[in-house]
């Protein structure tokens, strides 16, 4: 039963990436795009963390934890980026 | 059993993922847009990873803890990254949907800036 549901549950989760791969490509703006590809890193953890299940392996416990470290700092970097320009600043108003 | 609950954990998750997409797809603004991803694609996630977690620890008796740190992780900064994305995106000038009825971050920014004039 579970690699049946594994497997649907590996589509489903595709189509959402697929789609939310649509408005990355499409959006007015360059938040829209931001929001997208951060909404595609949290869903690559989920992928992955299904895959650990279908392989019967705890090997991608790490990958999962580093994608999620890196969807996060990557998704603040460009926000403060767009922002003004200056990724690391400490004194603004 | 266990296989049921499993089942259940994963495919909650895969449908708020699911839906999580849709409404980036279909909100108007970028708001919008972060409010449909933030939520239901996070607790999607969260989701799968529990069940996955329950997994382990039921049918191969591992605790994986690595797992356990990543729900925690997610959870804490998911709404940071929105955040950030969020003030950025109104910082940056970008257009609310024509049908907005209220915008208080516009009347205290207008206030901030006629204190600092005098």
């Amino acid at each position: 039963m579970l690699p049946t549901v594994a497997g649907i549950v590996l589509f489903i989760m595709s189509v959402a990436i697929l789609v939310t791969a649509v408005r990355a490509v499409i959006g007015p703006t360059v938040s829209d795009r931001i929001v997208a590809l951060d909404t595609i890193g949290i869903n690559l953890i989920g992928f992955i963390a299904v895959i650990m299940l279908i392989q019967d392996t705890i090997a991608y416990a790490e990958v999962v934890l580093v994608i999620a470290i890196l969807a996060f700092i990557g998704s603040v970097a460009i926000a403060k980026f767009v922002e003004g320009g200056v990724v690391l600043d400490r004194d603004r108003h | 059993m266990t296989e049921i609950v499993i089942s259940i954990f994963l495919l909650v998750g895969a449908s708020l993922s699911l839906l999580g997409a849709i409404g980036i797809v279909r909100f108007p603004d970028v708001y919008g847009r972060l409010h449909a991803a933030t939520k239901s694609a996070t607790l999607g996630v969260i989701s799968i990873i529990s069940g996955v977690f329950l997994y382990f620890l039921w049918i191969d008796g591992i605790v994986v803890g690595k797992l356990l740190l990543t729900i925690i992780f997610v959870f804490l900064t998911a709404p940071v990254a929105a955040f950030m994305i969020g003030r950025s995106a109104y910082n940056t000038g970008v257009k609310m949907w024509g049908n907005t009825q209220q915008d208080d971050l516009a009347d205290a920014m207008r206030k901030q800036k006629k204190e600092n004039q005098q």
